[in-house]
């Protein structure tokens, strides 16, 4: 589904990843894990095509078609999906009016009609319920007042409503208490399948403990260090991103 | 809603000006100029009573004594108007019509091109149409129906014609021939409007809705409105407008005369998109309007509420008179100006009767290079124990060559008033329209929605027809205002 080769990227001519590999491929969940300041976020804005980051090198290949040259409503058009670490609050509109119109807009990228209003009641009602998505959040302007933890949950609604083939959640779990990560790790357990992808990019392996990802790909310093299983994962936890770091200034020296 | 957000934003973005053609009825057109002989021609024209051509001539005196110094106060410089060059009558030559046959097809198929039919679609929609085609009526439906509750609804001519009492009454009462220099050229020269009487008690059943066009080469539009709620009485109006693309300025003096007397309502909405010019800033409408209501009696309300998108020049103050006690005028408004547009708008509230309540909620959008202000008067006078004005005027950026402006003014003569004021001035972020785009979004449709949610709080506040066709109007193309 996604082949990521040598990727490099740049934020005001700084290079933050400097050669990112990485194959992803459906049916699969791969967590990506590092320090602060790795190129964990930067890594999942350069797919979304953020235009802040500049790619300096390398290529990225979704579903046979060059990621790289498409604006990033194309890409999201074409099945990818990011869940925001600080997703934007947007005053005045309603947050179904929002889902409606991004739905529609994607379903007539790939020739489906737009669903009728009954239709789509149907299917924000099934999914709210599968996220455990507040019913009354919908009516509100989008993300406006909403807590943190509403605005990750409203994230993992867009992304039931959307049906991504790959979805990305940037530090999704970041400022989530216990309830509220389980919630959104339930929505994502139930909407994975043998047909879509899942990268996840944490700091901490706690989300990981509820969403059990088959791989486990450690960044630093804007590469990909080790990647394992998710053994991988309990073993960050237990000895720290130190021994990685270690181990890695070890081999170049 | 009939049509969802999507598909209004889908249509209409990177439109240019779409309703720029014109329609080829046969005019008569009066030559240019304006003296006495003029007044005289048009009142006779029209079969007017002595005491009405008596008050356009005073109005005539008027405007050649405030057009000696043309205003200055407005946030743009007035481009030079030769009234001399100006003609002041057209209308369409075929008058008298008994039924929708009888119009000119060229007209019909300039309401269809707008999206007006006059039949069946608007009988479903609930809407009564007093469709102006320049200055003379062309036709007037939902006459029988309102009759039967006693509401007059129908051209100032008719209503001339038969109500001349009630005309003479209040013709003038808010706007005086002496107001101001536009409202003094109009008063003179008046082609047509509209004239709306509810009486006492009666709750108009449907929108009233006039649309108006202008539509004759250098022939500048004068339309006088007047409406009148009795006591207990509700009407809602919605004006509507679109120009055919000309390259020569038009020029346009409205005025609007709205009383409401005691516990009565009145709801007047606007949808303004008259041709605003080319890119370059040729060309383009100046609206020059007067509009304004009294609150007469006790309890009683006016309710403006404006999108303004067209016009090369919008200068326009939408105010009310809150003489009696309990009173409440309302002023929401939407300006959005590009290119070179320019919009100096805003509202007057009148305190003069006690715990008489106001609020002003003004959203500006400005692109291109066009300048955008809000002028606002809060006055209360020293009788008018209570008063509470709420304020909230904010304004959007888009782009770096665009200017918004907020000139609040606030004359308190009573200690017991409280006042609010609130201001904010914005540009759409990156970050939100990057976050748009990422749910398969491109940029236009990303500001459409941004803005539209923008001015969602004025918007909520026009009828259901209007609030579709307002949100079209703001999901113009935006092309290369952001970013």
């Amino acid at each position: 589904m996604l082949q990521i080769k040598n990727l490099q990227a740049s934020v005001n001519g700084e290079p933050i990843l400097k050669g990112v590999d990485l194959e992803v491929k459906a049916g699969e969940i791969h967590a990506i894990m590092g320090p602060n300041g790795s190129g964990k976020s930067t890594l999942a804005s350069v797919l979304a095509g953020n235009e802040l980051y500049e790619v300096t090198g390398g290529e990225v290949w979704f579903e046979g078609k060059n990621l790289l040259e498409m604006a990033p409503e194309i890409r999201a058009r074409e099945g990818l999906f990011m869940a925001f670490q600080y997703p934007v609050e947007i005053p005045g509109v309603s947050n179904i009016n929002f889902l409606k119109t991004a739905l529609a807009e994607i379903r007539e990228h790939r020739g489906l009609p737009p669903l009728s209003a009954k239709e789509f009641m149907q299917r924000l009602k099934e999914k709210q319920e599968l996220v455990e998505f507040n019913a009354s959040l919908v009516n509100r302007s989008l993300n406006e007042g909403f807590s943190g933890g509403e605005k990750k949950r409203n994230e993992i609604l867009q992304l039931a409503m959307l049906e991504p083939k790959l979805a990305i959640l940037d530090e999704t779990d970041s400022g989530l208490d216990i309830d509220a990560l389980r919630i959104v790790a339930n929505g994502v357990n139930k909407l994975r399948s043998k047909d879509n992808a899942f990268i996840i990019i944490t700091h901490y392996q706690r989300l990981l403990q509820y969403i059990i990802p088959d791989y486990v790909h450690v960044l630093y310093d804007g590469r990909i260090i080790k990647s394992g299983t998710k053994e991988l994962a309990y073993e960050l936890e237990e000895k720290g991103y130190d021994w990685i770091k270690e181990s890695v200034q070890a081999s170049l020296s | 809603m009939p049509t969802t957000d999507q598909d209004i934003l889908q249509k209409y973005s990177d439109q240019e000006y779409e309703f720029g053609f014109e329609t080829r009825v046969e005019m008569e057109i009066l030559p240019p100029g304006l003296n006495e002989e003029t007044v005289r021609f048009i009142s006779a024209k029209k079969e007017e009573p002595e005491w009405l051509l008596q008050w356009r001539l005073k109005g005539l005196e008027h405007f050649r004594r405030l057009s000696q110094e043309m205003p200055e106060w407005q946030n743009f410089k007035l481009p030079h108007i030769d009234f001399q060059a100006i003609s002041y009558y057209a209308a369409p030559k075929k008058r008298k019509l008994n039924s929708l046959d009888e119009v000119d097809p060229e007209i019909l198929a300039t309401f269809e091109k707008l999206g007006i039919p006059l039949e069946e679609q608007k009988v479903l929609a609930g809407v009564a149409v007093d469709a102006v085609m320049d200055s003379v009526s062309v036709k007037t439906t939902f006459q029988e129906k309102l009759r039967e509750k006693g509401i007059i609804f129908c051209s100032m001519g008719e209503a001339i014609k038969n109500h001349p009492d009630l005309v003479k009454k209040y013709l003038g009462s808010v706007v005086p021939y002496s107001d101001n220099v536009f409202a003094a050229l109009n008063a003179a020269v008046f082609s047509d409007g509209s004239f709306c009487y509810v009486p006492k008690g009666v709750r108009c059943p449907m929108e009233l809705s006039t649309y108006f066009r202008i539509n004759a080469s250098n022939t500048g539009q004068f339309e006088r409105t007047l409406i009148i709620a009795e006591e207990g009485a509700y009407v809602s109006y919605l004006e509507g407008c679109t120009a055919p693309k000309r390259d020569e300025n038009q020029l346009h003096a409205a005025v609007v005369e709205l009383i409401a007397l005691d516990h009565a309502e009145i709801k007047y909405s606007t949808v303004q998109n008259w041709f605003p010019g080319d890119k370059n800033g040729n060309g383009g409408v100046f609206n020059f309007v007067t509009k304004r209501g009294i609150c007469k009696g006790p309890h009683s309300k006016i309710s403006w509420t404006q999108v303004e998108t067209g016009s090369a020049i919008t200068w326009k103050y939408p105010s009310v008179i809150l003489q009696g006690d309990y009173s409440v005028g309302e002023f929401y408004s939407v300006a959005m100006t590009r290119n070179h547009q320019i919009a100096d708008t805003g509202t007057k509230m009148i305190h003069l009767g006690k715990h008489t309540r106001s609020r002003i909620i003004s959203k500006g959008i400005s692109a291109g290079y066009s300048q955008n202000s809000y002028r606002g008067q809060v006055r209360v006078g020293p009788r008018a124990d209570y008063a509470r004005n709420f304020t909230q005027c904010d304004s959007l950026l888009l782009g770096d060559k665009c200017g918004a402006h907020t000139f609040p003014y606030i004359d308190c003569q009573n200690p017991t008033a409280i006042l609010e004021h609130e201001a904010t001035t914005s540009k759409i972020a990156e970050d939100q329209i990057f976050y748009l785009n990422q749910r398969g979004l491109d940029t236009e449709k990303a500001v459409a929605l941004i803005v539209n949610g923008y001015a969602r709080e004025v918007l909520n506040n026009l009828p259901m027809e209007f609030a579709v066709e307002a949100q079209k109007l703001l999901a113009i193309s935006l092309d290369g205002s952001v970013g």
